[in-house]
């Protein structure tokens, strides 16, 4: 299997758009402690979007480097999936995307730690140590909300059955991608599963399947979060500190 | 060599992490190889970053720039690898001798090969040695640390986790 441009702006993509989400949380977590990691997670997010985004580039061949991607594209040519871009909702619905975020790139970056593109592979690799502890980080949450009070409990269900529906979209089948996720839903399922069920939560049933992030199609959302995000590069082109 | 400074190896092991600074770049594993060009002089520091987000690694790579020009090397490139993957197990003795000695608890083993996150149970208080101590936080005021208090002596410290 080739690495396309594609398959690592997907990739990167996820991780850009996931970081600069979680980076909304930042004097605005719960508490103190919370805020730092959700900053230290975004930061892992960020720190493997910047790889991703500046191989796509070379691959690419067209003299766009990290910077230009991530600030210069418009909504259309984001390859990230859904889920990352939908907003943080409350704490539970973060939590939720999280959880399942991490429990799609854990068993993805370890399948890709052993693939046949070196430079990819090494990124991966690097990248999946620290998705380990984004996923205990979330799990730990999931556990103490859904096995809470009533209320978090509460909380917790609705966010879980709220970003359910989105998860598919992470295991569509791409035969010509480096790692078929669709490879994956097994792995992710055997991680969510224990965890959903020893917080006292339903696993939602599969049903609705909302996707087209991969091609390009995507909620409103991401338009805001581009806006955002892109305003201060495209206000001053080639500024630099 | 260089009439002002040592060799290229020595000037950038003893170059200071900027976020860790009782711990060299060296000491904290970061710093995977140094090769002068006899022929021109040209040397070339192959560095690998602790976490994939590090904000220090610019500094890092100035510092170093500056180090061996300082020393008479002005001609240097920064490499940096991503394989393999930085561990904390690569920090030396030295190292987590310096890190406890500045208050910070060093990692204990890491996980291999994607397996979970082995449970800490117990980090040494780096201000009294006690062992009765709690995680506040398992994210600290940098990407590598976890904030940790102690049940002792009541001092909160950081503890570099274990990757």
């Amino acid at each position: 299997m080739r690495t396309t441009v594609d398959h690592l702006l997907a990739l990167g993509d996820d991780a850009l758009v996931a970081a600069q989400r979680l980076g909304e949380w930042v004097a605005a977590a719960p508490e103190l402690e919370e805020d730092i990691a959700l900053a230290n997670i975004a930061l892992d997010q960020l720190g493997a979007a910047r790889m991703l985004l500046t191989y796509a580039g070379e691959l690419e061949g067209a003299g766009r480097d990290e910077d230009a991607l991530a600030y210069l594209r418009d909504d259309r040519e984001f390859r990230n999936c859904l889920l990352v871009e939908l907003p943080n909702g409350d704490f539970a619905v973060t939590m939720a995307k999280l959880l399942f975020l991490a429990a799609y790139q854990l068993p993805l970056y370890t399948a890709l730690s052993g693939c046949a593109d070196e430079r990819l592979a090494a990124i991966a690799g690097k990248a999946r140590k620290e998705v380990a502890y984004h996923l205990d980080h979330a799990r730990l949450w999931t556990l103490r909300l859904g096995d809470g009070t009533a209320e978090s409990h509460r909380r917790m269900q609705s966010a879980v059955d709220e970003i359910w529906p989105y998860t598919h979209e992470l295991f569509q089948p791409d035969p010509t991608a480096p790692v078929d996720p669709a490879g994956l839903r097994a792995e992710f399922l055997a991680i969510v599963e224990p965890v959903l069920a020893e917080a006292t939560l339903t696993r939602p049933a599969d049903g609705w399947a909302p996707e087209g992030g991969r091609r390009g199609l995507h909620t409103e959302h991401l338009s805001y979060l581009l806006a955002e995000m892109q305003v201060l590069h495209r206000a001053h082109p080639g500024a630099r500190w | 060599m260089s009439a002002r400074g040592g060799r290229p190896r020595d000037v950038v092991a003893a170059v200071v992490d900027p976020e860790l600074r009782v711990v060299t770049i060296d000491e904290l594993g970061i710093l995977r190889d140094v090769v002068e060009d006899p022929a021109t002089g040209r040397v070339t520091v192959t560095i690998t970053p602790t976490y994939t987000g590090c904000p220090a690694m610019d500094v890092i790579r100035a510092d170093i720039r500056d180090a061996l020009a300082a020393a008479g090397h002005p001609d240097a490139e920064v490499v940096t690898v991503y394989a393999p993957a930085w561990s904390t197990d690569w920090i030396s003795e030295s190292g987590r001798a310096k890190l406890a000695a500045a208050g910070i608890a060093p990692p204990g083993p890491a996980a291999r090969d994607g397996r979970p996150v082995p449970l800490t149970l117990t980090v040494r208080c780096p201000h009294c040695g006690a062992t009765d101590t709690e995680q506040v936080s398992r994210f600290g005021s940098t990407a590598c640390k976890a904030l940790w208090r102690c049940r002792a002596c009541r001092e909160p410290f950081d503890h570099l986790r274990a990757l």
